[in-house]
């Protein structure tokens, strides 16, 4: 098995509808913190609803720890449901922003590769341009690696959003 | 002569206005409570204020640990949910160890908190500390109210999570302008909103069948009752099953009394300090199904070996004990005493012959037991309890030898009448428990179980038994150790005693009578009957303190982290060096 199957195989995506409270994300939090387990990302954003929300929570770690997770995520009366989802039947998307110094040297091939890969060139200055970038996050990767020869001064990604695929909630 | 005319006092009547803390207080009155077990301060004091006039009777703790273990047993003994009332900062925090020692053990409590007002929040107030925050790993679920017209549906809310599903503490934090502030709400009677919260329901037909099938061709069954045939009065339930199937019953520590001990089928409690029969069943099952336990690590020791040619099946309200820490066969979700009493119906009686000759087997061989050769034991006292009241007291206990011997010779029939701190563990739990439990069921003997070091955590309370004259009996059972420490210390670290000797306790007679309560002493094996005699049968509260020998042993015992098969059921010889043990504490 390699490295990045591997990786892919620890990697968890659960996706919560909770409700709009204050203290919330805390409550979450600790369910995962209490077991040690690390979250990668987590994006909590509106849903349909105003009194709900969205959150998107990526994590790595073992499966039966994970599980208990989800039950006990469930178990939160501020959560409606938690579940992880099978990225065969769910659709993921994350954003970057990624600042790349620009040299005059350097620029035209920034540009040349931020075409290739889609992204927007958001900003202008002397020497550094922001590029941003959507996309699974494999794509984002890929881009961040190539960019990282050029110089790469900061980044920001949002990390993943997830959506179920046809009559299937999320 | 006129007579100048009275000025008119009956305007026409409106409805009074009420204030946040006033409608708080009419929403419990509301709910059926009697009693709230409270300390005042600053940012409680609107609430303490429409306490007065109420019908619910507010009993003024001395410590708020104490206030919350009251409203604690109060909750064990009834059923009904337990509320404590408490100030904001050092009151607030100090109800932590009572919150966290009823979600232990799923208990229903509410807990409301004063709080600073809302503009100050997140500002280092006097007294503030937040509450909501620090709460959130040990609570089922918490509010921090900041609307005023928000109370009622709270109130509501607390008052059905606590208490339905697998029950456990709310904490409800008020701060002092919400609680103050009118309320203008239409009604004390919302609607709830907690989509989220999920009850489960009866199982399903097909559920039970699949279930009740696994059962089938078992010849060596055992039953392992927990604190969820307890909660949800599964006791007859467990009784009809039993006997059904033929099969033998062993408790947990919590278990106790949802399956009437004293019953032929009955093996007493299993795990660490279990009875050895119980342990043996244990090890030599081929089915053992769990009706409300959680397969808590006093039980299982080290799970790789728990019950490892068993088939494994389990009765569960909580979806998230399920493949916690046992990996089931077949699992059922629901209420225990729902579970079983549909259960019945589908399963067929066992032939358990040969086991249950087995079984007796063992008892005889391994009967619980103790001598008075050293002394006067602890064990001899606590049988002398049981038999003195005939084993119907309702009995607390703190955490340690005490307790694993009140579970050994403290023989209950009756749910509801034994409650310890199991889960957590928490020293000093016992006699504010009783306290609770008496207020609960006032016609009922309370005997508090306590060891010399966890009373001393909480001994203030008999300032609140006294001013209540609650006959509540307070046995101290003085080894003047911290013993089960020391006894491991002894076993498992060359008796090199550290941190163990309570040197300096007081006379407890004294200390009892300089709170004007009744003391009675026992410390010789001849005179224990007679003292013990006249003191349950004392009116009024009363403490009596046993003096024990200093050095003995809670036996059988399985060192923790390792399994059934590693049972040291007799004290090993001096010159036996024991592993230290690897399992959790």
């Amino acid at each position: 098995m390699t490295d990045s199957t591997q990786k892919s195989k620890d990697t968890h995506i659960l996706s919560m509808l909770v409700a709009n409270k204050p203290g919330v994300l805390v409550r979450v939090a600790l369910v995962f913190a209490r077991r040690g387990f690390n979250i990668d990302s987590l994006v909590v954003s509106a849903s349909i609803n105003p009194k709900y929300s969205r959150m998107t929570i990526t994590a790595k770690g073992d499966l039966a720890t994970l599980d208990q997770i989800i039950k006990n995520l469930n178990k939160l009366v501020d959560v409606l449901h938690a579940s992880e989802h099978d990225p065969t039947h769910s659709i993921d998307h994350e954003l970057a922003l990624i600042k790349v110094k620009a040299t005059p040297a350097s620029k035209t091939a920034v540009v040349k590769h931020s075409k290739k890969y889609h992204a927007k060139i958001v900003d202008v200055t002397d020497n550094a341009l922001i590029i941003a970038q959507s996309g699974v996050t494999e794509e984002l990767d890929e881009f961040e690696n190539l960019m990282r020869k050029y110089g790469v001064i900061e980044m920001v990604r949002s990390g993943k959003l997830l959506m179920a695929q046809g009559k299937e909630a999320t | 002569m006129t007579t100048p005319e009275k000025p008119k006092t009956e305007a026409p009547k409106e409805p009074k206005k009420m204030n946040g803390a006033e409608a708080l207080i009419r929403c419990l009155e509301n709910f059926g409570v009697e009693y709230i077990f409270g300390l005042s301060g600053g940012a409680a004091i609107p609430i303490f204020d429409a306490l007065v006039g109420s019908k619910i009777k507010l009993i003024l703790v001395r410590h708020e640990q104490g206030g919350t273990h009251m409203a604690d047993g109060y909750a064990r003994a009834t059923g009904k949910p337990g509320v404590a009332l408490v100030t904001s900062g050092p009151g607030a925090t100090n109800t932590v160890t009572g919150i966290m020692t009823s979600h232990m053990d799923s208990v229903p409590i509410i807990v409301l908190t004063g709080q600073t007002i809302t503009a100050m929040l997140g500002k280092d107030a006097f007294q503030e500390a937040d509450i909501f925050g620090v709460t959130m790993p040990v609570v089922k679920h918490s509010y921090l109210v900041k609307k005023t017209n928000d109370i009622p549906r709270v109130i509501k809310e607390a008052w059905h999570i606590c208490q339905t599903g697998r029950p456990g503490p709310v904490l409800v934090d008020l701060p002092k302008d919400i609680t103050s502030a009118p309320f203008t709400g239409d009604t004390l009677d919302p609607e709830m909103d907690i989509p989220g919260y999920k009850v489960p329901g009866k199982p399903s037909k097909k559920d039970l069948i699949k279930f009740a099938n696994a059962f089938k061709g078992s010849k060596k069954p055992l039953l392992l009752i927990g604190h969820g045939a307890v909660i949800s009065h599964a006791g007859k339930a467990v009784k009809r099953l039993a006997e059904k199937l033929h099969a033998p019953v062993t408790n947990t520590l919590l278990g106790k009394g949802a399956f009437a001990e004293t019953h032929p089928l009955s093996l007493g409690m299993l795990g660490m300090h279990g009875t050895a029969y119980a342990n043996k069943a244990v090890i030599n099952c081929d089915l053992i199904c769990s009706i409300g336990s959680r397969w808590d690590d006093r039980i299982n020791g080290n799970n790789a070996e728990f019950c490892v040619n068993a088939k494994k099946l389990h009765i569960e309200v909580d979806p998230a004990e399920i493949n916690k820490i046992v990996k089931p066969d077949a699992y059922i979700i629901g209420s225990a005493r729902e579970v079983v009493e549909e259960l019945i119906d589908y399963v067929e009686p066992l032939d358990t012959k040969e086991w249950i000759e087995e079984l007796a087997y063992y008892r005889k061989q391994w009967p619980l037991k103790y001598s008075h050769d050293k002394g006067l034991t602890a064990q001899y006292v606590i049988h002398e309890c049981y038999k003195v009241t005939q084993g119907k007291a309702i009995v607390t206990t703190d955490v340690g030898q005490h307790q694993m011997w009140a579970a050994q010779f403290y023989l209950t029939d009756y749910c509801d009448n034994w409650i310890t701190s199991g889960g957590a563990g928490t020293m000093g739990f016992g006699f504010p428990a009783a306290i609770g439990a008496q207020f609960g069921r006032p016609k009922d003997l309370v005997v508090a179980i306590v060891g010399d070091g966890g009373f001393q955590m909480t001994l203030y309370e008999l300032a609140t038994v006294f001013v209540n004259k609650l006959p509540v009996k307070v046995l101290i059972i003085d080894n003047k150790y911290l013993g089960m420490v020391r006894q491991w210390q002894e076993l498992f670290f060359d008796n090199r005693l550290s941190g163990v000797d309570l040197e300096g306790n007081p006379n407890f007679v004294k200390l009892a009578e300089s709170y004007g309560i009744k003391g009675f002493h026992i410390h010789k094996v001849e005179h224990c009957h007679d003292v013990m005699t006249e003191a349950m049968n004392y009116p009024g509260p009363a403490v009596i303190w046993a003096e024990v020998i200093k050095e003995d042993n809670v036996f059988p015992m399985i060192p923790a982290g390792k399994s059934a098969y590693h049972m040291i059921i007799e004290p090993p010889p001096q010159t036996q060096k024991l592993e230290k043990p690897t399992g959790s504490t």
